[in-house]
């Protein structure tokens, strides 16, 4: 068996060395210049993005040479930056996910940490707080803050002379005049199962409003989705406009593009979204962008009314990045969390929100959903993500809230299924307490 | 009276070859022959599996791992979707070879029968095996699009309508099934074809001079000496029914909720949750499942056939 793992190990750096050769990342120096490679995922407005980036950098630096490299997106790129990561043979600089999944990766083992640079001093604390591990920080921002909660067509809200809801008793209101007008209130689309969990993750303010220090409580086993009536609700409200019949007909097999297309141009009254939604927008309705409002998912409490965010992803160094190039690497890394590396960001795709860099601003161009989401983070009424102050999310969410949604499993079943979900991600994680 | 004389003649030529008395003699190669395709099983099969064992034994992530026992396997049949998920498997796995074994038997009798364009038909009942499964899949998920999908718009020309194919709860697993079957049938019709053109003529028109109609010629010669293709048919498509994954993971993903979840696609999400120990053990699990549920049936039609 020894033989056989040694033969296997040699195997794989065969595999790895060819494929390092084969993306020219090797040491070639061209010209005087330091070639770095850079590793995104591969959504066409996200190449889109680093293309712009890379070219503002190489501007401003004559001496770097960087290259775009791909990978899939989804679990499939997780696995192979963490396969990369293992071998050593990772890309020079690249872009992973912060927060929760960042620690899977293993920072302190892998990563350059960047805490003394001169830039991190202008990131937003809280997106600070989601690339670190322990005191040391280990990236840069790549993207901007996003907010989940929903989109709303704001032609039908004039036609129907509705308010933005701050209550949830509100928003059922507005959704039973949006109904009587004979337009389906709130999209839902199953066929991509993700765009399910939106109205449960999105929540997470109000059960943070009510419970201060529950993601605390949760991550160390003592609170429970099932027996928290905030963390419960989200389930419930799903259940609820279900049974209220205020889905569109085709909400078991329509797609993400189809729900942003129907709320941009007025066949469904909401959609509950994350912000990050708006650079779609653009291609799903072109012509309906500035007809899509946003509003923070409405909770019991009017007076608590406040969005949930999505920090961005990072971009980070590996270890295996040494020399010459982590000089470039480093540049590079700085060079995205500057005002021209944002600038670039935003003059190639349409932003979704508010960047994590404290010296970056808004273009005045942006989407009216975005505004909207900017006044919540200007007043300070926002929470992170459950996702960003936990390490614990279920794999299993989605199907959990499909289920809930097509009416196949009643909420407080699915609420308990899903501490079940979360019980088992804590124990593979190995964490105290479970 | 039909039943015995094709029995008895079968069990007299099987006789016939076999007692050439060779049997005595030894091998004259080497072992050393052995040595290059045992490397190739020892490297490639035996120490993975063997390797897969040990895995599903600890929490492992690529940079780690740590060894816990069964934990694994009791957290695996804990796991809230594996009750449904065996469920769906094991109808899943009956459906589809039942519903090969009968139609592969009707297509196999219409293809070896005085038809007109016979090869033309043939390979096109053939065709589906050769496409890509993943293909076929994607294809299908179109085709049974709930409104916008060829299939019901036909049923509603006739005036049916359509169940929701994919998205109806009740309806995904079958559908995935009946896709499957369609996709299948054509490896069963050629196993069956190859059966019955193996079945002596003389059977049939004997069959015919004591005054046997069709019917009863398929039910009493067709039927019974094609049985070693009927145990390959059901065999296989019954392992391969069990170990259903592409097909449903490129139409339904499990869904929707968990209600075409089956035992591969279980195993695949805990995969790409990055639970890599509990994958491995759920595909021991598995491995264990289609033994248990395949070697009785084997050995059961096996010994059937042999006290013949």
């Amino acid at each position: 068996m020894r033989f056989g793992a040694a033969l296997l190990a040699g195997a794989l750096c065969c595999l790895s060395a060819c494929s390092a050769g084969s993306l020219g990342s090797s040491d070639d120096e061209t010209g005087g210049k330091t070639a770095i490679t850079f590793l995104t995922n591969n959504d066409p407005a996200n190449v889109k993005v680093a293309e712009s980036v890379i070219a503002a950098f190489e501007a401003g630096n004559t001496d770097v040479d960087v290259k775009l490299d791909t990978r899939p997106q989804g679990s499939e790129g997780d696995n192979l930056v963490k396969t990369r990561l293992a071998t050593g043979d990772m890309a020079d600089v690249f872009e992973y996910n912060s927060g929760s999944l960042l620690q899977a990766i293993a920072p302190q083992t892998n990563l350059t940490a960047v805490t003394g640079e001169a830039w991190v001093a202008d990131l937003d604390p809280t997106f600070k707080q989601v690339v670190s591990t322990g005191s040391e920080v280990y990236g840069s921002p790549w993207g901007a803050i996003v907010g989940g909660g929903i989109f709303y067509n704001k032609p039908l809200y004039t036609k129907l002379n509705l308010q933005v809801p701050k209550t949830w008793a509100d928003f059922m209101a507005n959704n039973a005049k949006i109904k009587a007008a004979g337009v389906a209130p709130v999209e839902q689309t199953y066929s991509e199962t993700w765009t399910s969990q939106v109205l449960v993750l999105a929540d997470y303010h109000n059960v943070a409003a009510a419970n201060p220090g529950w993601a605390e409580k949760y991550t160390n086993n003592q609170a429970k989705f099932a027996t928290t009536p905030q963390a419960l609700a989200g389930f419930q409200r799903l259940e609820e406009l279900k049974k209220a019949g205020y889905w569109n007909e085709d909400y078991a097999s329509a797609k993400y593009n189809e729900g942003l297309n129907a709320v941009a141009t007025g066949k469904a009254g909401h959609y509950p979204m994350i912000t990050f939604g708006v650079p779609a927008l653009s291609t799903a309705a072109p012509d309906n962008v500035d007809d899509v409002g946003f509003f923070a998912l409405p909770g019991d409490d009017a007076s608590k009314n406040g969005v949930t965010l999505w920090e961005p992803s990072g971009i980070y160094i590996p270890k295996s990045t040494e020399g010459d190039k982590l000089t470039a690497a480093k540049k590079f890394q700085a060079f995205v969390a500057s005002p021209e590396g944002c600038a670039a960001n935003a003059s190639a795709a349409p932003v979704g929100g508010p960047f994590a860099v404290k010296t970056c601003t808004l273009p005045d161009s942006v989407a009216p959903a975005v505004k909207d989401l900017s006044a919540y983070v200007d007043a300070g009424t926002t929470t992170p993500a459950l996702e960003f102050l936990s390490s614990i999310k279920g794999p299993a969410l989605e199907q959990i809230t499909v289920e809930v949604g097509s009416g196949i499993r009643p909420a407080a079943d699915g609420a308990k299924l899903y501490d079940e979900d979360v019980k088992k991600q804590a124990q593979q994680l190995g964490l105290q307490g479970w | 009276m039909a039943t015995v004389t094709p029995a008895k003649a079968a069990s007299r030529i099987e006789d016939e070859p076999g007692s050439g008395g060779r049997t005595t003699q030894k091998s004259p190669y080497p072992y050393w022959f052995l040595v290059p395709g045992g490397l190739i099983f020892a490297v490639f099969f035996l120490v993975p599996s063997v390797m897969a064992f040990y895995f599903s034994l600890t929490r492992w992530t690529l940079f780690d791992q740590e060894f816990i026992g069964f934990d694994n396997y009791v957290q695996f049949f804990r796991e809230p979707a594996l009750a449904s998920g065996l469920w769906h498997t094991v109808v899943y796995a009956g459906v589809t070879s039942g519903l090969k074994v009968v139609l592969g038997m009707a297509l196999a009798v219409l293809l070896t029968g005085p038809i007109i364009g016979r090869g033309f038909l043939r390979s096109v009942a053939f065709f589906p095996v050769l496409v890509s499964t993943i293909g076929v899949g994607l294809t299908f998920q179109v085709l049974m699009h709930p409104t916008k999908g060829v299939i019901n718009q036909a049923l509603d020309l006739i005036g049916v309508t359509g169940p929701a194919w994919l998205v109806d709860p009740s309806w995904a697993l079958l559908s995935v099934a009946l896709v499957d079957v369609w996709q299948g049938v054509g490896l069963a019709t050629v196993i069956y074809m190859a059966g019955i053109l193996s079945i002596p003529g003389e059977y049939f028109e004997a069959a015919k001079v004591d005054g046997a109609g069709a019917w009863h010629r398929f039910r009493h010669v067709t039927l019974p000496l094609a049985k070693p293709a009927t145990i390959s048919v059901i065999i296989l498509s019954l392992i391969g029914g069990l170990r259903k994954f592409d097909l449903i993971w490129a139409m339904t993903k499990g869904g929707p909720g968990f209600t075409s979840d089956v035992m591969a696609s279980v195993v695949y999400k805990q995969y790409q949750a990055g639970f890599y120990g509990l994958s491995t053990a759920g595909n021991v699990v598995l491995f264990l499942l289609v033994i248990v549920l395949v070697l009785p049936l084997f050995w059961f039609f096996n010994r059937r056939e042999e006290t013949r």
